[in-house]
């Protein structure tokens, strides 16, 4: 399982990176390889809000369909269109294969350091 | 070879003779510019390959087929050449009343044998699959409690180990869907199920037996809760096989039924349809019935239309074909033979899961209905072989495999649905091969992996098809 | 007396003595006892074939099959080619479960995208999927995948199957689409109160066209106005009319359904039929049901699989776009077949038979005492008004074992000419409603 020290994680296991008033939003290694190959995402539109913790889109593998969540409250600034003809990018390289930016924050969930994220995945497997 | 890639211009079948009358065509601002590229084929060409294409289907007759949940018994014969009598085929649905008495009468005669069959009051057949019939259902129950004025019930209970179709259909209906999770044997938790069922809930979706394969017992105290609750119990049909003419979902305590005509009542399936799906409820929700009803006046049939019906679930009275072919099939087993045809489904299926739980563990080790589910999960961690695996193998033995990775609570499942149509020596033959490859999964787990071998194509590549889908032939002009 | 259960009572003993049982209530033991049917079922005795071929042989016989029909309203009768008959026998086929094991459905699988692109090609459209119901049901799916989160309004036009809109109005109840009726006028959709009726709540519009009465709509018109609101625009066809007539994708549809029955499936009562669904290649991931599509095996040869399953019930549960899981196969299968015999040839040749001669018949009812309703051009159906009584032009023609038109009411009945109506028995059906 990959991690990235500079980047912070959700007990759902997404990413996000804050940098200023912008947060980035991503799937983990370890999501990404429990799903399988991924074929497709949803994502939301520009200008979309976001909640904390509820979904924000979905990503499909050929026989699994799951929710991507938000840890933030916000307004969808960006969205990675790439992603949509290429969601191989989200197995191959997942710390860059962002899904969402997000700005004007309101609220955001307590997350998680990569250590601690480590210890909760790997407990989470006992 | 695709049909396109095997037609060439200029080739064709005679089918219509030329025009009779003066020729009109639409004015120019409405007539197709788009080029057509219907194939240009002779009917020796066409034939041929249909019938290729045929040899490369696996149909019912080309083995044992023991699907779980979806019932592939024989589909007899005589049933066909009925469906296929003018009389039938050749009756547009509009003809005045008095020239398809014919057609009316199959439809009474099936509504009164499948609601005696059920232990329901009353039957729409209008519904054109299961998954048709639990929409129908639900918007029973939806128009039953706006009836009532109880605009507050807005949950559906559905168990975890319920089919897809049940929450599907519970939000196609507007409903909020409140998952039940079952307990360790298998069966509906009733505790779970009492602290669920609040004034809210609209009603329950449930399939006895399961989808485990076991009758849960307490059936009757599951019916009551959701009753006291205000709420509403619908029978999904998917498992009806097991019980015909031993017990009915009426005495149960649902009060709404769906079947599925093309599993329980040996209709063909035709490669994914048509099939049929009805719908029946207790006399209290036969007013919000979809469609129409036949009724005898004397010696004539006519329709009548419920009084606060939801409307049409879609054109005409249902997949009509279908039910003449299970109409026939009712007639030719009656009294005696549908529950003989239940008990020997139970009878095969146990024999066929006797004969596999020393080498295969068994989700639930009981006697169970007309179909047993396997976990495959200890075969995976010893030896790499998955349920896929094994379903991948059993396609070199010509048997098709049992549905796969379903219920979603039974890690790596194998559900066995062998039918009443089977011979002990099909099912013999069919777990020597089951044991065969688990003895290879140990002893040779690269080939399986490899599995199939013998079939026309090998594994597909389905995750480049969803990646990149390619769902059409292109043109090049 | 049939039960089609190969083993005998004394195997089935056998059997159930080999795992300890000694009677078939054993295995039954889960059930209470007080839960029981206790005197069975009341159903007749089971018979032999030749019994129940011959009481199935009378019943069928109790309908009444016309020599000639003049009657559409949403089935039609059509010439079907042999060959059609002749593959939908094949046992393999027929008695095929859904092609989820892709090895051995190869044969099924590729029929089915055969039989998409040839939606595709008919409508113009980029991707179909592999069937649903029937029209009406296609059009209620079809106003299901359009909804968003913003756009929960669909507008649906008066002049189209009566069926069809009372099928989208039952969906609807269910979903909780706001649904809205765009009211006819001169036999077409008002353009004015479609107009007035559009904002950006507006999730999509459905019509038919040709219409209920046979009258083709000012469809591009509508295009336009639909999509200057963001909306959605649907087109419900007939797919024997894409002969000659323009295409939904020509006329700016983004989804194409309708009714398949007129390609090679028989008027059987009302069913089965099957719903033809298509769109544009941005909506292909909102189709609902089952899609082949084709890619290559583990050593590189074509093949096909079933494929965007993580729509469907099976893997989203409550979030699937539908619940559909069975649909009509097999039919999809017999349309393939009827377009294959066809061709781009006999495919024209129906779709201008079915004007000429709805055209042909409607001079003629004029000469007869009927007026024809239809202002512009219409396809393969039309409207009467005359002041004869409906029953008994109807009655009149049914004594000469003639289906005529469909009653709209005392004075209007919609006709409808196929490839399948001679100019004899067009003369005959003049000659006949001449005289009431």
């Amino acid at each position: 399982m990959e991690l990235k020290a500079e980047l912070k994680y959700t007990k759902s296991h997404e990413w996000i990176a804050k940098d200023g008033d912008v947060a980035t939003i991503g799937l983990t290694d370890y999501a990404q390889s429990e799903l399988g190959d991924l074929v497709f995402v949803n994502l939301p539109e520009e200008g979309d809000e976001v909640t904390v913790g509820e979904a924000f889109g979905d990503v499909e593998s050929v026989k699994a369909a799951s929710d991507v969540y938000s840890p933030v409250t916000g307004t969808v600034s960006a969205v990675n269109e790439e992603l949509l003809d290429a969601p191989e990018s989200i197995n191959e390289a997942p710390y860059d294969a962002w899904f969402i930016k997000v700005t004007d924050i309101s609220e955001e969930e307590e997350l998680l350091s990569a250590e601690e994220y480590e210890k909760f995945v790997e407990e989470s497997e006992e | 070879m695709l049909l396109f890639e095997k037609s060439r211009e200029g080739r064709g079948c005679a089918i219509l003779p030329e025009c009779d009358v003066p020729v009109v065509l639409p004015q120019e601002k409405d007539a197709r510019k788009q080029p057509l590229h219907m194939p240009a084929l002779s009917e020796p060409e066409l034939s041929r390959h249909y019938t290729e294409l045929a040899h490369k289907t696996r149909g019912v007759n080309d083995g044992f087929y023991p699907l779980g949940s979806c019932t592939m018994k024989y589909n007899p014969r005589v049933n066909e050449q009925i469906a296929a009598l003018e009389g039938f085929n050749q009756i547009h649905p509009l003809q005045p009343q008095g020239t398809v008495q014919g057609c009316m009468e199959v439809m009474a005669l099936a509504e009164k044998y499948l609601c005696e069959i059920t232990g329901m009051d009353h039957m729409t057949l209008q519904p054109a699959a299961g998954a048709h019939g639990e929409l129908t259902g639900l918007l029973l129950m939806k128009a039953y409690h706006t009836s009532k004025g109880n605009t507050h019930k807005t949950k559906i209970l559905v168990p975890d180990s319920a089919h897809g179709t049940n929450p599907a259909s519970a939000a196609m209906a507007g409903y909020t869907v409140v998952s039940i999770p079952s307990g360790d044997d298998g069966c509906v938790d009733i505790e779970k199920l009492k602290e669920a069922a609040g004034d809210d809930i609209a009603g329950l979706m449930l399939t006895n037996p399961n989808t485990v394969g076991l009758f849960d017992k307490n059936i009757r105290e599951i019916t009551q809760i959701v009753h006291d609750c205000g709420g509403l119990c619908y029978y999904d049909g998917a498992n009806l096989n097991a019980v015909m003419g031993i017990v009915r979902p009426g005495d149960m305590g649902f009060d709404i039924v769906h079947l599925n005509l093309h599993k329980t009542f040996s209709t063909p399936h035709g490669g994914g349809g048509p099939g049929a799906g009805p719908v029946g409820c207790k006399e209290e929700l036969a007013q919000f019935l979809p469609s129409v009803l036949v009724e005898k006046d004397g010696d004539d049939l006519h329709f009548t239309k419920p009084e606060h019906s939801i409307g049409e679930m879609k054109s005409f009275y249902g997949n009509f074909l279908v039910v003449v072919k299970a109409l026939t099939y009712i007639l030719t087993l009656g009294r005696e033979g549908i529950p003989q045809a239940s008990s020997n489904a139970v009878l095969n299926a146990n024999y066929m899961m006797n004969q596999l739980k020393d080498l295969y563990t068994m989700a639930y080790d009981d006697i169970c209905m007309h179909e047993f589910v396997m976990s495959l999960a200890d075969l995976k961690k010893d030896t790499g072989i998955s349920a896929m695996d094994i379903a991948k193998g059993l396609l070199d033995n010509n048997i098709h495999p049992p549905t796969m990775y379903f219920p979603l609570i039974v890690e790596e499942a194998l559900m066995v649905e062998p039918t009443e149509t089977e011979s002990r020596e099909t099912l013999d033959e069919a777990v020597a091969v089951f044991r065969q490859l688990h003895a290879q999964a140990a002893a040779d787990p690269e080939g399986l992996h490899h599995a199939p071998t013998k079939t026309p194509v090998t594994r597909l590549d389905e995750v480049g098809a969803a990646r990149h889908p390619h769902l059409r032939y292109h043109f090049e002009d | 007396m049939g039960s089609y259960i190969p083993n005998t009572g004394k195997e089935q003993l056998e059997m159930l003595k080999s795992m300890g049982y000694s009677s078939m209530d054993d295995l039954f033991a889960a059930i209470p006892d007080d839960m029981k049917l206790k005197d069975g079922l009341a159903l007749p005795e089971g018979k032999s074939e030749l019994e129940v071929s011959r009481i199935m042989k009378g019943i069928a016989a109790k309908n009444r099959v016309f020599s000639s029909i003049f009657r559409g309203a949403g089935a039609y009768n059509h010439y079907i080619p042999a060959v059609v008959s002749s593959v939908l026998s094949n046992e393999s086929v027929q008695t095929a479960y859904t092609p989820y094991q892709a090895e051995i459905s190869q044969g099924l699988l590729q029929s089915i995208f055969e039989y998409q692109t040839m939606i595709c090609d008919l409508t113009g459209m980029d991707a179909s999927n592999a069937s649903v119901y029937d029209g009406a049901e296609a059009a209620a799916e079809g106003i299901a995948m359009c909804r968003d989160k913003k756009r929960n309004r669909a507008l649906i036009s008066a002049a189209v199957l009566p069926a069809a809109l009372e099928t989208v109005k039952t969906y609807c109840f269910g979903n909780e689409i706001e649904l809205e009726i765009i009211p006819e006028k001169n036999g077409v959709t008002d353009l004015d109160y479609l107009k007035e009726h559009m904002d950006k709540s507006v999730a999509c519009v459905y019509i038919q066209h040709p219409n209920y009465y046979g009258n083709l709509e000012d469809a591009e018109a509508i295009g336009e106005i639909v999509h200057e609101s963001g909306a959605k625009y649907i087109m419900g066809v007939n797919p024997i009319s894409l002969g000659v007539l323009k295409t939904p994708a020509e006329y700016g549809a983004d989804i194409a359904v309708g009714e398949g029955q007129p390609l090679g499936l028989p008027m059987a009562f009302g069913g089965p039929y099957l719903g033809f669904m298509a769109c544009r290649e941005k909506m292909m991931r909102k189709l609902p049901g089952r899609i082949v599509g084709q890619t290559v095996d583990a050593d590189g040869k074509t093949g096909y699989v079933l494929t965007l399953q993580a729509r469907e019930q099976h893997i989203r549960r409550e979030k699937a776009s539908s619940n559909i899981c069975s649909n009509q196969a097999l039919c999809a299968l017999a349309v393939g077949v009827y377009l294959a015999a066809m061709g781009n040839e006999g495919l024209e040749k129906a779709a201008t038979q079915c004007m000429s001669k709805a055209h042909y018949l409607a001079d003629q009812l004029t000469g007869a005492g009927f007026a024809v309703e239809n202002k512009g051009d219409f396809f393969h159906e039309f409207v009467t008004v005359s002041s004869k009584d409906t029953d008994k032009v109807l009655a009149a023609l049914e004594k000469e074992n003639i289906l005529g038109g469909q009653k709209l009411d005392d004075h209007r009945i919609l006709w409808c000419c196929t490839e399948m109506n001679t100019k004899e028995d067009m003369d005959l059906l003049v000659r006949i409603v001449k005289e009431v």
